[in-house]
């Protein structure tokens, strides 16, 4: 099992045409992705990397039973792009696009409240379930398929949690970038539920960063609800309040969203907190044999 | 993007926000011209520069005469301010407002800025006004009220005079509050502003309810759709090699130390940071390529990162994603080539087409200390620069 994506999603690519969105469908495709199609306005009828393209989403769902887009275009143009989707009620909407306005951003969560789509980004790597389904920008071949779940902020540190994990022989169920724009989509919240429900998810790792403080919230629904050990990771720890790094969403504004307090509220709701970036696998794999499912989680 | 209050006036006015006249100084002789045109008693000569705390710290006077005005002027122009939002080093006034004075009766705060558990614009507002915001939350969170804003329907007027009566605005001004507050939305939306706060809004002798200061930051995200604002950019206000990075979308900050570092991926970048520290280093900066860097911005990455005479070692960690580790490894040649690399080098390389990237670097001529992780990395620029 594993969570939003799996060997039967249907996927098509908005932006195919661009040349990111090219190079990414062609290894999405190489990884087994079930890439059912693209849209690019005006480029209906075409055909590239054997997908065939089409004008609308609409059009694109009706031809191929798509229940998934993964969007590509510029940012500019991608809000439109996401509520496009969510009007042609695809299920699940993976925003790779970075520096979206924010206001855009506002206008879309608040266009999905009554649709049934689910939004993950925008400025997110993607997700990927091991050997089934890799939608989005990540390196494939760093993933094995296991038992623990990644969900993080940031598209690079994901990519580290993995391969720290892989490395150590502890497979993953799926990773989930959730992105680091202030405004997203699905949140850590919705992503450790779903890891939660998952049978075959037995430990996650939780990756946050400065700014905001969706962390903490995350930390206390972890305490109430999560029958399964998280261990986590905060970005950031170093960085100067009042500058914005890179992420739209890492800023440390009026004393708030700090990574000391972030650590405190996690490891007061029993989430260890990784010292360094480099020590995610190895915390991990403490806690899940002080809990004593280390065996059932190592995959290799 | 942050602008100059004078000009966070200006926006407002073209919107009908009620703000004091006033006029922009570069010189004592405009600043005291300013003061002729504007023809009132009293005058307030104040710095311009992107930072609070400046009445603190002596950028802020009130003149009674043209003399003044000169005197002021003077004392103001070309001195270096240090606020808590400078830094120890401080910053220099290159600008005045020339603003006419007025008869405050009372002083309030209104602010618009995006909340993100909710995904929305929130009003707030006090009526503790001139103090700082946080220290109102902190002290006396009973004095500030919020509105969330639907962005269907914007920001109603009833919020609005909700909002005036909670903060006491005297009954016979709500309307003009209300006004004010409802073109500061106008604003805030019309041109993505990222944070809209008057403080103090004040309410005047004359029966005004106006912006006595405006501090309006706007979404760098946006600013493509606002070439109006990108005009009212202050390079001087700046880090230079801040500036040179944004020409190239590198994402770029200058910090104290030593370590120039240049990662793909803002998480990773500040992991990169928070790594160097934890091994007893000290980062120079931070810097994120992105995503859609080419060689040709990477090799402006690594310049930017040399013009720093502080940094005495460079740390390349790249974990590609839709960063291709080729592109990298191909931009640090480059650059070690046209500039000549002086200090040493650790790259660590992981992700698509790492074995690419790795191949390039090998074949190159330049000294490369290769590190397998990035706990390996850092340990290893740590020890190069302290030697």
């Amino acid at each position: 099992m594993s969570v939003f994506v799996n060997k039967d999603t249907k996927v098509i690519v908005q932006g195919i045409t661009g040349s990111t969105a090219l190079f990414h469908t062609k290894q999405m495709l190489e990884y087994g992705t079930k890439i059912v199609g693209g849209v690019t306005p005006g480029k209906g009828g075409t055909e590239v990397e054997g997908v065939p393209v089409f004008n609308t989403v609409e059009e694109a769902v009706k031809a191929t039973g798509a229940n998934a887009s993964v969007i590509y275009v510029p940012a500019p143009f991608a809000a439109d792009a996401i509520i496009e989707a969510a009007d042609a009620e695809i299920d699940l909407v993976i925003c790779i696009t970075e520096h979206i306005p924010v206001l855009d951003m506002v206008k879309v969560k608040r266009y999905l409240q009554d649709k049934k789509t689910r939004l993950i980004g925008p400025n997110c790597p993607g997700v990927i379930s091991p050997d089934e389904c890799k939608i989005g920008i990540m390196p494939g071949y760093i993933h094995t398929k296991g038992h623990v779940g990644v969900v993080s902020r940031s598209g690079t540190l994901t990519y580290e949690a993995v391969h720290q994990l892989s490395q150590a022989g502890i497979g993953q169920t799926s990773a989930v970038g959730i992105g680091g724009d202030p405004v997203n989509g699905t949140d850590f919240i919705d992503v450790l539920k779903a890891f939660n429900e998952d049978p075959e998810t037995k430990a996650v790792i939780m990756i946050g960063e400065i700014g905001g403080t969706a962390e903490e919230e995350a930390a206390e629904w972890v305490k109430a609800n999560m029958t399964k050990p998280v261990v986590g990771f905060i970005g950031g720890r170093t960085a100067p309040p009042g500058k914005r790094m890179g992420h739209a969403g890492a800023i440390i504004s009026g004393g708030k969203g700090t990574a000391d307090e972030k650590i405190r509220v996690m490891n007061e709701c029993g989430i260890k907190v990784a010292e360094t970036p480099s020590v995610m696998g190895e915390t991990l794999i403490e806690v899940i044999k002080e809990k004593g499912i280390y065996e059932e989680c190592k995959t290799h | 993007m942050n602008i100059h209050e004078y000009q966070g006036k200006e926006i407002l006015r073209n919107y009908g926000v009620a703000v004091p006249n006033g006029k922009v100084a570069f010189s004592v002789e405009e600043a005291v011209e300013a003061a002729k045109e504007l023809g009132t008693d009293v005058c307030v000569v104040k710095a311009q520069i992107h930072a609070g705390g400046r009445g603190k710290a002596g950028g802020v006077k009130v003149a009674k005469n043209i003399d003044e005005v000169r005197t002021y002027a003077e004392e103001i122009l070309g001195k270096t301010l240090v606020t808590h939002q400078t830094g120890p080093e401080g910053k220099e006034v290159k600008r005045l407002l020339i603003e006419e004075g007025c008869d405050i009766q009372k002083e309030y705060y209104i602010g618009l800025v995006l909340d993100r558990a909710t995904s929305q614009v929130v009003l707030m507002a006090s009526e503790e006004g001139g103090t700082e915001i946080e220290e109102v939350a902190e002290a006396t969170p009973e004095k500030i009220f919020k509105e969330y804003i639907d962005p269907v329907t914007g920001l109603m007027p009833y919020q609005a005079r909700r909002v005036a009566f909670n903060i006491n605005i005297p009954a016979k001004l709500v309307n003009k509050a209300v006004k004010f507050m409802m073109g500061l939305y106008t604003v805030f939306i019309e041109k993505d502003a990222a944070i809209a706060e008057i403080n103090p809004l004040v309410v005047t002798g004359d029966g005004d309810v106006m912006a006595l200061d405006a501090k309006i930051n706007f979404d760098s995200n946006a600013l493509y759709r606002h070439k109006d604002i990108m005009e009212y950019r202050d390079l001087e206000e700046e880090d230079p090699k801040e500036i040179e990075a944004s020409k190239y979308d590198l994402s770029y900050i200058s910090l104290d130390g030593n370590i120039g570092c240049m990662v793909n991926g803002a998480g990773l970048a500040m992991a990169t940071m928070d790594i160097i520290k934890h091994y007893g280093g000290d980062p120079a900066n931070f810097l994120d390529v992105g995503g859609g860097a080419t060689a040709e911005k990477v090799t402006e990455a690594f310049k930017i990162i040399l013009s720093d005479k502080n940094v005495k070692g460079i740390f390349v960690n790249i974990f590609g994603g839709i960063m291709k580790c080729d592109i990298i490894a191909s931009g640090v040649v480059e650059a070690a080539k046209q500039v000549g690399l002086s200090v040493p080098l650790v790259v660590r390389l992981e992700g698509t087409n790492v074995d690419l990237g790795k191949k390039i670097l090998n074949e190159s001529d330049i000294k490369i200390v290769s590190a397998e992780s990035m706990a390996d990395g850092a340990q290893k620029i740590v020890e190069l620069v302290s030697k």
